[in-house]
């Protein structure tokens, strides 16, 4: 593009545009797409929709048929009978420190074993690597079984130490996308840093780890999406309340106050509600970290 | 890795190989947090499963080899089956749904819209929402009486079905709650590829006369074959693995209809402690995914292109 002489590139690229701005059909495209678009978002929206409206309506207006869209009263109460019907501030805190010791335990594991596989030479890397990638594909379904046996005779039942110590010990997506960022870092910066005497520590901590925060901060907020939204494993391994995460006491909720739908969509939008803030505030992880994986994927 | 022969045949032997030797050692060392986690919680696991699979066991009394009694018992199974039809019914709609319809959303957003920042923040949402929650949003969403669903479709005059309660509609609904829930990520990924097309491709094909339907055919399509190919296999793997829509909106009712697999292993697991029989149904579903990634791998050598696998290839 660069290369192209000035005068070129002017008439190639405004005729045809030009030509386009003023034509009736390319405004209609445009008007199509953009109502595709907002179509589609009107259709993602409505569910959460849905979910505050019945939330803020009395118990009788929620099996209104055919259903309201305006609660009316309004019944901000139902959110404080949600929160406090179940000790959903205990949830909140055990969801919270599992989610936040977690992310611990990935960032410093995964990013130890990326920048072995990224950055250091042994016999038998390529292999090791290829095992990690093929762990991608053995469902965690597939081990519930002997790790809840594991735990057992560890006498970890019933703690939060199943949901908390294996991310201490490296996740294959995480090490994977890692070491992908890794490698798009110039191995020169390794070189400078030899020279002057760092060893591959300092190199790993001073010099990889602070041009990785992109990719640092996707890993935080998977780790974070991953533990918070997880329910099978808290259901297996957690039987009394008071270490429920937010998952298991929604789902204990919806047994208790069975055909409560008003109380219901309150407490599923405070379950929401933490997920949805952190992924406003750092989208461009979610967005970049998706890309990074997807794209490059399985091209290795 | 020229620069670095260089450097190795200009430094003298016996210190190459100490070098080389500490390198190894540090590199083993960096990566012990995989190889220790792995052994516990992976192969660990791995290799007791198919042990257990083997034994009859309750947890509480000492397991007993049954040898392939537990396999036998499993073919016979009427439920197990059902669960695999059900489960295999559940991919085969939702999977090439997902790839279209995340697809389509792609190409929409890659027109040069304005605003891409916040369609696709609008398109993400539900994708981080926690699956027990949206589950219960979804029962409510479906019931047949109260919920918005039948209530949209009340205005145009239809008299909306059961979903969940009927047989027919359960899976259909369920596909459809999946599209919302997942149509966010498909699209992100779609998008970065699309980006990522090199725009001297649709240049060179303008200058050869070609009109929109070929370009996307001849250009977009096999440029993005590989992402199309991670998102089957994700897609698939996501499908296989559903339980939490299973365990809180069904119950795998109406009459079976919806008993996905992990969720059938579960109540053999964990509500009635068949461990050995459970370990067996998780061996012989890892068997079947290893079964569909091997398939989909080797038919994807076919039809995927990379573009400058050699070139590129690190």
């Amino acid at each position: 593009m660069n290369s192209t002489p000035p005068i070129a590139r002017t008439r190639q690229q405004i005729l045809p545009q030009r030509r386009a701005a003023f034509s009736p059909s390319h405004w209609i495209g445009r008007v199509l797409i953009y109502l595709t678009l907002a179509s589609i978002a009107f259709v993602i929206l409505i569910p959460f929709a849905w979910t505050i409206s019945t939330a803020l309506k009395t118990p009788r207006q929620a099996l209104m048929y055919p259903p309201e869209w305006i609660p009316d009263p309004v019944v901000w109460q139902n959110f404080i009978t949600a929160w406090t019907s179940k000790p959903f501030d205990v949830f909140y805190r055990n969801s919270l420190f599992i989610a936040a010791l977690s992310i611990i335990g990935q960032i410093l594991s995964c990013s130890l074993v990326a920048y072995g596989f990224a950055r250091l030479r042994f016999p038998g890397r390529d292999i090791l690597f290829l095992v990690v990638l093929s762990t991608l594909m053995i469902p965690f379904q597939v081990l519930i079984i002997p790790r809840f046996v594991l735990f057992k005779t560890l006498g970890w039942l019933n703690t939060l130490l199943p949901l908390i110590v294996p991310n201490f010990f490296g996740g294959a997506f995480n090490i994977f996308l890692l070491r992908q960022y890794f490698m798009t870092i110039p191995t020169e910066l390794d070189d400078a840093a030899k020279i002057d005497g760092c060893g591959h520590w300092d190199i790993f901590w001073r010099i990889i780890l602070p041009l990785s925060k992109p990719a640092l901060g996707a890993v935080m907020v998977f780790e974070f999406l991953d533990s918070w939204d997880d329910f099978l494993g808290p259901l297996i391994y957690i039987s009394s309340e008071k270490y429920y995460t937010v998952a298991l006491g929604l789902n204990a909720f919806r047994n208790d106050y069975f055909m409560e739908w008003n109380l219901f969509m309150a407490a599923a939008a405070v379950a929401m509600a933490l997920p949805l803030v952190i992924f406003f505030i750092a989208q461009k992880y979610f967005i970049g970290g998706i890309a990074l994986t997807g794209s490059g994927g399985l091209k290795q | 890795m020229l620069g670095q022969l260089t450097r190795g045949q200009v430094t003298n032997a016996p210190r190459r190989f100490g070098v080389r030797i500490s390198e190894a050692l540090t590199g083993y060392l960096f990566i012990s947090p995989w190889i220790i986690g792995f052994t516990i919680f992976t192969l660990g696991p791995f290799v007791a499963s198919l042990a257990l699979s083997f034994m009859e066991w309750n947890l509480i009394k000492a397991p007993e080899f049954i040898g392939l009694d537990n396999y036998i018992a499993l073919f016979n199974d009427p439920l197990f089956w059902q669960s695999l039809k059900v489960t295999t019914v559940y991919a085969l709609g939702r999977v090439p749904l997902g790839i279209i319809v995340g697809l389509a959303a792609a190409l929409l957003l890659n027109q040069k819209v304005k605003l891409v920042g916040l369609w696709r923040v609008v398109y993400y949402m539900p994708v981080v929402l926690p699956p027990i929650a949206v589950s219960l949003l979804w029962m409510w969403i479906f019931n047949p009486d109260y919920g918005i669903l039948n209530g949209i479709l009340w205005l145009f005059g239809i008299r909306g079905p059961a979903w969940l309660q009927d047989e027919a509609t359960v899976l259909p609904s369920l596909m459809m709650m999946a599209v919302w829930g997942m149509m966010g990520r498909y699209m992100i990924v779609y998008l970065s590829g699309l980006q990522s097309i090199a725009q001297e491709l649709y240049e060179a094909a303008n200058i050869d006369g070609a009109n929109a339907v070929q370009k996307f055919f001849k250009i977009t399509i096999p440029m993005m074959t590989p992402i199309i190919f991670f998102n089957l296999v994700m897609g698939m793997m996501d499908s296989f693995k559903l339980f939490t829509q299973a365990f809180v909106m069904t119950g795998g009712g109406p009459r079976y209809a919806s008993l996905f697999y992990v969720y059938y292993l579960y109540q053999h697991a964990f509500q009635r402690f068949h461990m050995g029989y459970a370990s067996a149904m998780a061996w012989v579903f890892f068997l079947i995914i290893m079964a569909f990634t091997v398939l989909v791998f080797r038919s994807s050598k076919a039809w995927v292109y990379y573009e400058g696998t050699v070139a590129k290839g690190r």
